[in-house]
């Protein structure tokens, strides 16, 4: 009888053993692939959160800007592929609205409308707005597009197949297929110079000062400031894709 | 407490765990080491992207050799242009030293890329010139030094 109690009672000690020590590694493991889970999004705090800001009102659409990407990151010359680009939007006076926006905008901008049938006219500077829930990522059916802790998005260029979803579900229209790589290509805010302490191309070389780029999170610094101080918009805001690309003086005919 | 499990209830466990096991050893094989250090994805990519070269060495490096520029610069109109807006990629001329690793434009459409006068570039940003009446048959810098462009010549 007495033999039987310690029996009953050592199975039960495994039992609970087994069972709490598998708990603990299942829970271990879960834990590491939570995002798998919840989608749970990285939480480093003390890297840079970054943001853009376009000044609609000091572009003068020298085109420096689509022309210095290309270089920097080997964007072939032709075809018409760009990273970043410049738009000339002309209002006329009876409210029609003419859009141009010849190789980029690299070779300068002609005004094709005279100047007495001007309503108003001005130059959109665009690129990839690093969107912090870009529909370019959620489409991706591999998972090669990602979101980096600095709030950058970027491409896995060893997985991506190509398929082309996220250069059609992109708003802004700023991914195309690199002729020669056959794999998605965006703008990665230069993210090899990022790491290098150097500015992104397109920053560097702007002469006017109409875009700036820097850290969201930093509440004193110059973006958070100029953010602050100024109206700003994004583009296609009904569509929820958290843009971090904010145009100062916007005109409603931007699309 | 005996739980009585039929033969074919155990045997459909047995195929479970052969099942599973081999689905987890397949994982561990197929997913890449560095996945999901930062989110779903694979975090080498990250450093995959630091191979790519640098050819815009930024203005400090221009400015190592170049000081006399960056005085010139400093005191007029141009000093919040970077060297490399006009001047092209430096970093291979960085490296060699090469002259004739830089650009130096000096026409008239250079010039005009940016000041050529266009109703869309607003009128305080930028001095805009009206290319085909100001002294047509001069080049630029003839009159203007591009570093200082006040600073008229002789």
């Amino acid at each position: 009888m007495g033999n039987e109690r310690i029996k009953s009672s050592r199975r039960k000690f495994i039992k609970s053993a087994v069972t709490i020590a598998g708990a603990t590694v299942g829970y271990n493991w879960l834990k590491s692939s939570q995002f798998l889970l919840f989608g749970a999004e990285p939480e480093d705090k003390s890297l840079p959160w970054y943001g853009i800001v376009f000044d609609i009102q000091k572009c003068i659409g020298c085109g420096n800007c689509a022309k210095a990407c290309k270089k920097e990151n080997d964007v072939p010359i032709e075809p018409f592929f760009f990273r970043n680009w410049v738009e000339q939007y002309t209002v006329r006076n009876d409210g029609s609205v003419d859009i141009v926006s010849p190789n980029g905008g690299i070779d300068g901008f002609e005004q094709r409308v005279p100047d007495d049938e001007i309503f108003k006219s001005f130059f959109v500077p665009k690129m990839c707005n690093h969107c912090a829930k870009s529909p370019c990522e959620q489409v991706c059916p591999v998972g090669a597009t990602f979101l980096s802790p600095e709030g950058i998005v970027l491409i896995d260029e060893k997985y991506c197949i190509g398929c082309r979803y996220c250069v059609q579900a992109c708003p802004y229209g700023c991914r195309f297929i690199h002729p020669v790589k056959k794999v998605a290509n965006k703008c990665t805010l230069c993210y090899h110079r990022l790491k290098k302490n150097l500015t992104p191309v397109c920053f560097e070389i702007c002469p006017t000062g109409a875009r700036m780029f820097g850290n969201l999170r930093d509440k004193n610094s110059e973006l958070v400031k100029f953010l602050k101080e100024h109206t700003t918009q994004v583009l296609r805001p009904n569509l929820n894709t958290g843009a971090k690309l904010y145009y100062n003086a916007l005109s409603s005919e931007v699309r | 407490m005996n739980f009585y499990v039929p033969s074919h209830i155990k045997r459909l466990i047995f195929v479970f765990v052969i099942v599973i096991s081999l689905f987890l050893m397949a994982r561990h094989f197929l997913v890449p080491d560095s996945f999901g250090k930062y989110g779903p994805y694979r975090a080498a990519a990250l450093d995959d992207y630091l191979l790519n070269e640098i050819h815009y060495s930024g203005q400090q490096a221009c400015f190592e050799c170049h000081q006399d520029i960056e005085d010139l610069k400093t005191q007029d109109v141009h000093s919040g242009i970077h060297c490399e807006t006009c001047h092209g990629p430096g970093q291979k001329h960085v490296t060699s030293g090469d002259a004739a690793d830089i650009l130096k434009l000096t026409g008239r459409e250079f010039c005009g890329s940016c000041h050529a006068i266009n109703a869309a570039k607003p009128k305080d940003a930028i001095v805009q010139v009206d290319l085909t009446k100001h002294n047509i048959d001069k080049n630029c810098i003839e009159c203007h030094n591009p570093h200082q462009p006040w600073e008229m010549k002789e």
